[in-house]
């Protein structure tokens, strides 16, 4: 497929504590579309951030963007291909250094693609212009602005460089609600106008399905339900989305309350890792972890009820 | 009334504000007034007293407040003030000189250190650390033994016993900084590590450097000091600090309080460094800039 940007192949990571924080995660995000990740915290899903980055070397899998593989790739053709591969980090009172005005921090990025003196300035207020900042923010510090400020001045620098796709790992999960869907809405903008794609990593299922084309739903690890996200919001299919789902108010869903705790990813349960928690739960469940199966078009889910056997319920 | 007042002056809570305003303590400003002082006499002190060099046998040992010899004379009959004037110079460039040299190796090893992988950075901070197997003062002295006589080899020496405790305030400082979210959007921005050395760690790390070499240079004057003192910095006749200390206390018995002036002087300039760094620490807000 020609518009396939990044495509990840079976991914795992390790720690050195012996925590499992990835396992044989595939994903694709396709130019110019939002796919959407979440899951609790602990899931994996920021440590999948990172080896899309290229920031994190998985122990095993591949991570291909637009047709490169970033694991063959030298040091400086990695640093070139970086300009066209950002990341907007969690938490605002972080993502910029304290030391640096907000123009200094944008400006690093320019110039680390090389652009010269002369043409910064007027790009950096054109890209703060674009995220509803002005040129009087330029000269502040981080600490004179406030947090949904802070967010748009990440966002403005991961866009300095006009990316093909920008990882926002937990991009708004500190702002306050208000503030959260005015810097949602300017990045359905962004895209809208410039056809960036995003991996919108969130534990938020309301903001991932507001935002997102595609959702991802991760558990312990492993990616668990893959499916649009207006079908996946319709029609759940594997047990965790659906307990997760229900947990979102004003649904009028029926509340599957789950039991347990996320089970220690270092010494995880035999067999699919949810089944623990599972309302559905039965012995086959305790051999393997059930690869993703086509619940129904472009709809895979990771559950043994999913196919052949319609879920009950 | 006055309630009304408060109201009326809440501050804008729109955007996060900084409560502390950045101001000196009144002590940190005095002591900043005596090392102004003190630099002023180095440069220009020596062109108002006499020669510091020159004695009179004949008037030996006077006491301070004598006509013409306001702090008194020395065994050679030598002007105090003259020479304690005259030797700001050199005391001030024993305490400055090893700093700035350790300031600048320090913060390079420190922050390499700090942005290496496991094992660079082992292999630099273990190899410092064995300079912390001997106490500080016995290194300088054994280096500038070694080495010889003289204020250069002394600089040197302390140059060398000051670059560890830089080093390590440097490296702890850019390990704090290592996993925070900015570092990891710099490391994804695809600059060169050296430029996230440069622009991005350097800006956090110099400040508590700063504070850090401020104080060190009270220490380092103190220990040029100790240096002379034992006959390993500078030679006579030429004035010096801690030289003069040591010349002084041969009169001890007959000039109890010549050999206190210098050692006053030594006070007053380590005294007035040290206060100025916990100034410095303040105005530049080391320490809780993140207060996530």
């Amino acid at each position: 497929m020609s518009d396939v940007l990044l495509q990840a192949e079976n991914l795992s990571k390790t720690f050195g504590n012996g925590v499992r924080a990835v396992s044989d995660v595939s994903l694709t995000v396709h130019k110019g579309e939002t796919l959407g990740v979440v899951g609790e915290s602990g899931c994996g899903k920021s440590t999948t951030g990172k080896m899309l980055l290229g920031l994190l070397a998985p122990d095993s899998g591949s991570v291909t963007f637009d047709g490169v593989p970033l694991a063959g790739l030298g040091r400086g053709r990695l640093r070139a291909l970086r300009a066209r591969l950002q990341v907007v980090p969690q938490n605002p009172q972080t993502s910029l250094n304290p030391r640096l005005r907000v123009r200094q921090s944008i400006e690093f990025n320019l110039r680390a693609h090389g652009m010269e003196r002369a043409a910064r300035r007027p790009r950096i207020l054109e890209l703060l212009e674009r995220v509803g900042l002005t040129a009087v923010q330029a000269e502040r510090y981080p600490h004179e602005l406030s947090g949904g400020q802070l967010q748009r001045v990440a966002i403005a620098r991961a866009l300095a460089t006009s990316p093909d796709l920008v990882v926002c790992d937990e991009a708004v999960s500190a702002l306050d609600k208000s503030v959260q869907a005015q810097v949602l809405n300017l990045l359905a903008g962004l895209q809208a106008e410039t056809g960036v794609a995003f991996l919108f990593i969130s534990h938020d299922l309301a903001v991932v399905e507001h935002i997102s084309d595609r959702v991802a739903v991760m558990y312990l690890g492993r990616v668990v339900e893959l499916a649009p996200a207006s079908q996946l919001w319709a029609d759940p299919r594997h047990p965790y989305t659906r307990a997760l789902l229900s947990a979102t108010p004003g649904q009028g869903r029926e509340r599957i309350v789950l039991s347990g705790d996320l089970p220690n990813p270092a010494d995880p349960p035999s067999g699919c890792g949810f089944r623990t928690r599972c309302p559905v739960a039965e012995t086959a469940c305790q051999t393997e972890w059930p690869p993703l199966a086509e619940a129904a078009p472009s709809h895979q889910a990771a559950c043994v009820h999913v196919s052949p056997v319609a879920v009950p319920g | 009334m006055t309630a009304l007042t408060e109201a009326a002056s809440l501050p804008d809570t729109t955007t996060i504000s900084k409560p502390r305003r950045r101001r000196m303590t009144a002590s940190a400003t005095a002591a900043a007034v005596v090392v102004v002082l003190i630099v002023l006499t180095a440069l220009f002190g020596p062109l108002l007293v006499g020669d510091p060099v020159a004695g009179d046998t004949a008037h030996r040992l006077l006491p301070a407040g004598t006509a013409g010899h306001v702090l008194g004379t020395d065994g050679q009959g030598r002007d105090v003030l003259a020479r304690l004037v005259d030797g700001t110079r050199l005391s001030l460039l024993a305490g400055l000189i090893p700093v700035l040299f350790a300031a600048i190796v320090g913060t390079g090893l420190g922050v390499t250190a700090g942005l290496s992988g496991k094992w660079g950075q082992r292999l630099i901070m273990r190899t410092l650390d064995v300079f912390y197997a001997f106490p500080a003062v016995l290194l300088a002295i054994a280096i500038a033994a070694a080495l010889g006589s003289g204020l250069s080899n002394a600089i040197i020496a302390l140059a060398v016993i000051l670059v560890p405790p830089v080093a390590r305030v440097a490296e702890t400082e850019t390990r704090r900084l290592v996993d925070l979210d900015y570092m990891e959007a710099a490391r994804a921005s695809g600059a060169s590590r050296s430029a996230i050395a440069l622009r991005q760690v350097l800006p956090n790390v110099a400040p508590p450097v700063v504070v850090y070499c401020t104080a060190l240079i009270g220490l380092s004057i103190v220990y040029s000091a100790g240096l002379s003192f034992l006959g390993l910095g500078i030679s006579p006749p030429t004035p010096e600090w801690g030289l003069m200390v040591s010349e002084h206390t041969q009169y001890i018995y007959s000039a109890p309080f010549l050999a206190a002036i210098p050692a006053l002087a030594i006070l007053v300039a380590s005294v007035a460094f040290n206060v100025l760094g916990d100034g410095l620490r303040d105005l530049l807000d080391v320490r809780g800039e993140v207060r996530a």
